[in-house]
């Protein structure tokens, strides 16, 4: 009599040697690592694609955005739902005011000075928290409605983890769907292409700029939030994050929407099963990638050659 | 809304500059509602540089643009578009990234009274056919007649048109002419730069012959065959 399926796949496991809690666990860790890469390396998508500005300073507007849902809580009492709305706002808000008084000026000059101000403002934005706020990290609890978690059978799923993953789905798949398949999306689009033209239909491209850069700086921040109860909450946590975020945007391809999502997830998964079966590779993987991608696909999985 | 002379468009000692490049030297010119006036002249001659200053693309500009009642000289482009002025560009500017529909759809409507996506189709069928490819894998002729059809839809009167003819085969020429025509009978006023000025001729009232980035002759359509051998020589034909 044949095994039964559940027996095939522990017998599976045992030649390769690998336990499936231990796989699956990683590979669950992979997509959390994953989802924030793909927040992430969306909003500088959007935000290269339109403004063409290399936003160094998303990870420290993810690292804002979780410091002001830890305030709302600590000193005005302002919970975690709250927070994943009104932080991006805020955070978003200060994204707009950058943009008008200084990213503005910057539009007809090269790449690189908008790179060398938002790298600027990212070391001064982190500086101003650490001197605030130590180094140590500030906890934050999960809301008690995901405490807790399901047993799979296979592995066990904590429920935050679980929410994460599919927050940042249905926020990534969302951001697509405006971008590429509405009306809103068009004028994105067509003035990522040639924002004279649309400027002359009577669109108000410098506004939808601005609008634009907050958008990005609000999905950074919302990033910040999802993040809180799980890393600690840390003025160094986007600095940590963004240069392996960088690696998936170069990878999915600068200005790619569904290239940021894609790959944000997958390179989280390849992480995932670098650290199971080769461990010491699993820091320097997505760079290796990187790597490869550069020499044989310079443009990027995903985007459009120049 | 026309100003004193009856014009809907008045253009007086228009300077442009691209960047320190000095290009129009004093433009003057004048266009009546609902006439179809061409701009003629050389390659350089400043012709597609006027309709950019007339739309407010070319940022540095000095002189006067009276349209519909209101100086525009120092308006921005969005702002000149919602007084109800319309561009068709050099060389179409249909979005690469946007489909046929997305592309027809794009520009927001100004004013009520635009023409109606049927009526767009009547005019130009292959769009209808070819609404969800991408925008640019139409030919040149389609690419033409999008350019044309999403500016109709706005509400825009006034309509600025580089070059329509451009590259283009002359049946596809032809129908260009066709729609021109009929656009002229439905009230549209329109400013043409054209090379050829044989489609010039086919459809347009007026004449005004740039040179050096300034208006050096004007001949009115019924008087071009007298003056041929003029024009060919302001045009080097």
């Amino acid at each position: 009599m044949a095994p039964p399926p559940a027996e095939k796949v522990r017998t599976m496991f045992e030649l390769l040697g690998i336990p499936p809690q231990a796989l699956f666990g990683q590979l669950l860790l992979g997509l959390i690592n994953g989802s924030f890469y793909a927040l992430l390396s969306l909003g500088l998508a959007v935000i290269f694609g339109l403004l063409n500005i290399i936003n160094f300073a998303h990870g420290a507007q993810y690292m804002m955005g979780a410091f002001v849902a830890w305030m709302l809580l600590n000193y005005i009492g302002i919970g975690y739902w709250w927070a994943l709305i009104l932080s991006p706002l805020i955070v978003g808000a200060t994204g707009v005011i950058i943009e008008r008084l200084m990213i503005s000026r910057l539009y007809k000059l090269d790449h690189l000075y908008g790179l060398l101000l938002t790298f600027g403002l990212a070391l001064i934005i982190q500086g101003l928290f650490r001197d605030q706020y130590g180094i140590s990290g500030l906890p934050y609890q999960i809301p008690s409605q995901l405490a807790g978690g399901q047993n799979l059978g296979f592995m066990f799923l904590p429920n935050y983890r679980g929410w994460v993953v599919v927050a940042s789905l249905v926020i990534c798949l969302s951001t697509w769907y405006v971008i590429e398949r509405t009306r809103l999306g068009a004028y994105l689009r067509a003035a990522t292409e040639n924002p004279t033209l649309v400027g002359a239909f009577g669109v108000n491209v410098p506004r939808m700029i601005t609008l634009t850069y907050g958008f990005g700086v609000a999905l950074a921040a919302l990033a910040g939030v999802l993040a809180a109860p799980i890393y600690s909450v840390n003025p160094n946590m986007g600095a940590d994050l963004i240069i392996v975020v960088f690696a998936v945007v170069v990878i999915g391809g600068m200005g790619s929407i569904m290239g940021a999502i894609i790959t944000g997830f997958g390179l989280g998964l390849v992480e995932g099963l670098t650290r199971v079966f080769y461990p010491e590779a699993s820091s320097v993987v997505i760079f290796v990638i990187m790597a490869i991608v550069l020499l044989v696909k310079p443009a990027g999985l995903f985007g459009r050659e120049a | 809304m026309t100003d004193a002379s009856g014009s809907l468009l008045t253009v007086e000692n228009l300077q442009g500059w691209y960047g320190e490049s000095h290009v129009l030297h004093g433009m003057n010119l004048h266009v009546r509602e609902g006439e179809v006036v061409t701009l003629l002249g050389r390659n350089g001659a400043g012709k597609t540089t006027t309709i950019l200053a007339l739309m407010g693309i070319l940022a540095k500009r000095t002189g006067s643009i009276r349209f519909a009642g209101t100086e525009t000289i120092g308006l921005a482009a969005r702002q000149i578009a919602r007084l109800g002025m319309a561009i068709v560009p050099e060389e179409r500017g249909i979005f690469a990234s946007l489909s046929v529909e997305e592309n027809l759809m794009l520009p927001p409507t100004i004013k009520p009274g635009g023409i109606g996506v049927e009526q767009i189709f009547e005019l130009f069928p292959n769009l209808r056919e070819r609404l969800t490819s991408q925008g640019t894998k139409l030919s040149g002729g389609e690419q033409q007649m999008l350019a044309i059809a999403r500016v109709l839809r706005t509400g825009s009167r006034m309509i600025l048109m580089d070059e329509p003819t451009e590259g283009l085969a002359p049946v596809i020429v032809q129908q260009i002419g066709r729609t021109i025509s009929r656009l002229k009978e439905q009230g549209f006023t329109i400013v043409l730069v054209e090379q050829n000025f044989r489609f010039a001729a086919s459809v347009a009232d007026r004449h005004y012959v740039v040179e050096q980035g300034r208006v050096i002759d004007e001949i009115a359509n019924a008087e071009l065959e007298r003056n041929m051998d003029k024009l060919h020589g302001y045009l080097g034909v």
